[in-house]
């Protein structure tokens, strides 16, 4: 297992070099926004991942739910982290596009605002994690992923029409992108896949340890006599 | 024993309680009156604008206040482990949520009712919309509140630091009806827009969220 997972780690640090050459030199430069116009291939790439492992994480916690496995609850807390960190680079690398394209740093334009919302819902997930009871925490955070869950559509369409209800934003809508555009992006999204499979698997490990390791201390502190504690 | 004798007894001793004490409603009246005022620096009161922000302002400072009562739902079952005694109890799970989520409901409805007559003379609203409308606004907007507020508040007593941790689960939950809220009272503060829409989606999200309520919520009251 630990040499597949070297093996692994390496791929996918050459798949990133070579995704990183193809987006800052084989990639064509955009006509009107120039090199900034670049962050797009980590952009996009980092919310597509994290809206997979945001979906991975509602799956997880309903799995937890029926079957009660710690393995789907690990996989959920693994899940929504990682899934939190490449949501923090798209909420970070969007304004740095924005400022010089748009001229303003962030806009509550539908995209932008609820995918703040999805952020701050996963981010409460994470707290409720950290400070409720290590028996409880399973299930308490199951349920809020599937409150979660239940509440994106709704964040989603109530953005939606408090915009349209509002001056559009200067987004650029519609348009088609050079299928060389395209490939780089589908390349930084293969290696952004890989480098998240490739931090969930440690991550994985670590909680499974950590759970392992709880769970013997539990078992002596059960099995000493009571004298010496 | 049925379902609805079982809520009907916590609620009516809920609200004994209430009356007898005291305790949430006032805190969150003066807490309601605070918010007032200190928003009351951050602009002009009496211009015209204020119709623009006031629904905000109403729903911010509801929203905050129907924390302190929260908050108190399943803190007051802690003492003497009356909550230990519901879990063990054949008393369905579901009547005592509904209990204190209507329990709730009452507490943040008189507080909006004990309010509203203060917003209306500190900053000189008046309704260019229908007013009749707000009613339904305030009732399906309240639940939309009150019936997370008070699942959560079950989540959040079993953790560290529980009076912090309602609103950090509550608020961005809530996101949705609260944006339902804000604009529908400024559509009918300002005459300008319908507030269809902002119904349809408050009516929504009750229904959603009171059904998923009422399948998680023993669940999560016997969490162990």
């Amino acid at each position: 297992m630990k040499r597949i997972f070297t093996v692994f780690a390496l791929l996918t640090g050459l798949l990133l070099s070579y995704a990183l050459y193809q987006a800052l030199i084989v990639a064509p430069t955009e006509k009107t926004m120039g090199d900034v116009q670049r962050i797009f291939y980590y952009h996009v790439p980092s919310a597509w991942t994290a809206f997979l492992l945001f979906t991975i994480n509602f799956v997880a916690s309903v799995v937890y739910l029926i079957r009660r496995s710690s393995a789907a609850d690990a996989l959920a807390v693994v899940s929504a982290e990682v899934g939190v960190v490449f949501c923090t680079v798209v909420l970070v690398t969007g304004p740095l596009w924005a400022r010089p394209v748009w001229g303003i740093w962030w806009t509550w334009d539908v995209r932008l605002t609820s995918t703040l919302v999805l952020w701050l819902i996963y981010v409460s997930y994470l707290m409720l994690r950290r400070f409720s009871a290590s028996g409880e925490t399973p299930v308490l955070a199951a349920a809020l992923a599937i409150f979660g869950a239940l509440d994106v559509p709704l964040v989603y369409f109530s953005i939606w029409i408090f915009r349209t209800q509002h001056p559009q934003p200067v987004i650029g809508g519609g348009g088609s992108i050079d299928p060389r555009m395209w490939h780089v992006l589908l390349i930084n999204w293969a290696a952004f896949l890989c480098f998240a499979l490739l931090i969930c698997w440690s991550r994985y490990r670590l909680e499974v340890l950590k759970r392992e390791v709880e769970e013997m201390q539990a078992l002596e502190a059960l099995l000493q006599p009571r004298g010496s504690r | 024993m049925t379902l609805s004798t079982i809520t009907r007894a916590t609620l009516m001793k809920d609200l004994r309680l209430e009356w007898r004490s005291k305790d949430a409603i006032n805190a969150m009246l003066f807490f309601a009156l605070l918010v007032v005022v200190v928003f009351s620096f951050s602009f002009d009161p009496n211009a015209e604008e204020s119709r623009q922000i006031a629904g905000g302002l109403v729903w911010v400072a509801f929203l905050f206040a129907a924390v302190v009562a929260l908050n108190q739902t399943w803190a007051r079952e802690l003492r003497n482990q009356v909550l230990d005694a519901y879990r063990v109890s054949p008393a369905p799970a579901n009547s005592l949520f509904l209990a204190k989520a209507i329990g709730n409901f009452v507490f943040v409805g008189v507080l909006e009712a004990l309010m509203t007559p203060l917003f209306i003379v500190f900053y000189q609203l008046r309704a260019v919309g229908p007013v009749w409308q707000l009613v339904p606004v305030a009732v399906l907007g309240t639940w939309a509140l009150v019936v997370n507020g008070t699942f959560f508040a079950a989540v959040s007593i079993r953790t560290r630091s529980r009076e912090i941790m309602l609103p950090l689960l509550l608020f961005p939950i809530s996101i949705p009806a609260i944006i339902a809220m804000v604009n529908a009272t400024t559509a009918i503060l300002t005459g300008e827009l319908s507030i269809r829409v902002w119904i349809v989606l408050l009516a929504t999200y009750d229904v959603v969220f009171t059904i998923a309520c009422l399948l998680f919520f023993e669940m999560v009251l016997h969490a162990e």
